[in-house]
């Protein structure tokens, strides 16, 4: 058991290392075509979109459409904040602020 | 050598991983706590958040290792949960040019999700190097190993939910995004990834749909981008 643990978590790492090591080490050595550079300057505002909003209106497992959420009610004004103020640290706070508000109300 | 420069880039880069670290801690220790019931001992725990280092693949694992799944299908599962990283160091390549293979590849290890939505943003702003990137990224990694064994020795005792803590990360994912938002195509490659990412997640089981959709939206960015060059500018810099 002991060593089967090992080998498990020893196999996760490397199929886990992987994926983030490959892309450093041989994109970052060399010039990159115009078109590959812009997809790239594309790809944090896809990935960053991708990852927020199923979590914000989906739920459950299987996954389902669930609109009225505290995650998502807090999301615009949180959104909003950010786009005003442009300050990350503002933007957390007043986003775990008003989540902990909502929960309250949603509770 | 401590010399002053290296002591103000260790400090920069660990300030600046505050948001991450808030969101690591409840995330952590709830793994912990789920982690610890399914017979993990805490320097287990421990030695899978070294060795993995990416939440959401540790969860399902640990789900997986409760339901006396064997060891390769749960590497499979790993391996496919984790290949969004190949997005993002794909990405983040761009400003780590000129740097050494041991570099890089301890760079590498630190990628994920939040550290790479963080760095991006403040490579982007100039004023952060490879440094204080790489501090951050160590200083997000000690709160998630070390949060996730104190889940392991019994993480119950902190209430859920307190203080909206579950919030961090996605308030901090929210303000990253808007500050990647730097023209009209931007703000359409990002709504069409976030609705393609709906759709997708909603048809497809597992985690494939944040690929999908990043490149799908990417790639017809890239095109529109080749129109809008014929015609008119469509991303202002600012």
């Amino acid at each position: 058991m002991k060593t089967d643990y090992l080998l498990l978590v020893l196999g996760m790492g490397i199929v886990t290392y992987l994926p983030r090591w490959v892309p450093l080490i041989f994109l970052s050595r060399r010039r990159l075509p115009e078109w590959l550079r812009q997809w790239l300057d594309f790809i944090p505002a896809a990935v960053l979109s991708a990852l927020i909003l199923p979590a914000l209106v989906t739920t459950g497992e299987p996954r389902h459409l669930t609109v009225f959420q505290p995650a998502l009610l807090v999301s615009m004004p949180t959104l909003i904040f950010a786009w005003k103020t442009r300050s990350l640290a503002g933007t957390v706070i007043i986003g775990m602020a008003l989540f902990w508000v909502a929960g309250m109300f949603f509770s | 050598m401590w010399n002053p420069p290296y002591s103000s880039y260790l400090k920069e880069g660990m300030v600046a991983a505050w948001p991450i670290c808030l969101g690591y801690v409840p995330i952590g220790l709830a793994f912990g706590v789920l982690a610890h019931n399914a017979g993990l001992a805490p320097w287990e725990i421990g030695l899978m958040s070294l060795f993995v280092y990416a939440g959401s693949s540790q969860f399902i694992a640990v789900s997986m290792i409760s339901n006396g799944a064997a060891v390769i299908p749960i590497i499979l599962t790993t391996f496919t949960v984790n290949l969004r990283h190949l997005l993002m160091s794909s990405s983040l390549a761009v400003y780590l040019q000129r740097l050494g293979v041991g570099r890089l590849s301890l760079y590498a290890y630190g990628v994920t999700d939040e550290s790479f939505a963080l760095n991006m943003s403040r490579f982007r702003d100039g004023d952060w190097d490879w440094r204080k990137a790489l501090t951050l990224n160590h200083t997000a990694n000690l709160a998630w190993i070390v949060s996730t064994i104190i889940g392991g020795y019994g993480g119950q005792f902190i209430p859920a939910g307190a203080f909206g803590i579950d919030y961090a990360l996605p308030a901090m994912f929210i303000c990253l995004l808007v500050f990647q938002i730097r023209g009209r195509l931007f703000a359409f490659v990002a709504v069409l990834s976030g609705l393609l990412a709906v759709a997708f997640s909603l048809l497809f089981p597992g985690n494939a749909y944040i690929v999908m959709a990043s490149v799908t939206a990417a790639t017809l960015g890239v095109f529109l981008q080749k129109g809008c060059e014929k015609g008119r500018k469509c991303t202002e810099e600012s």
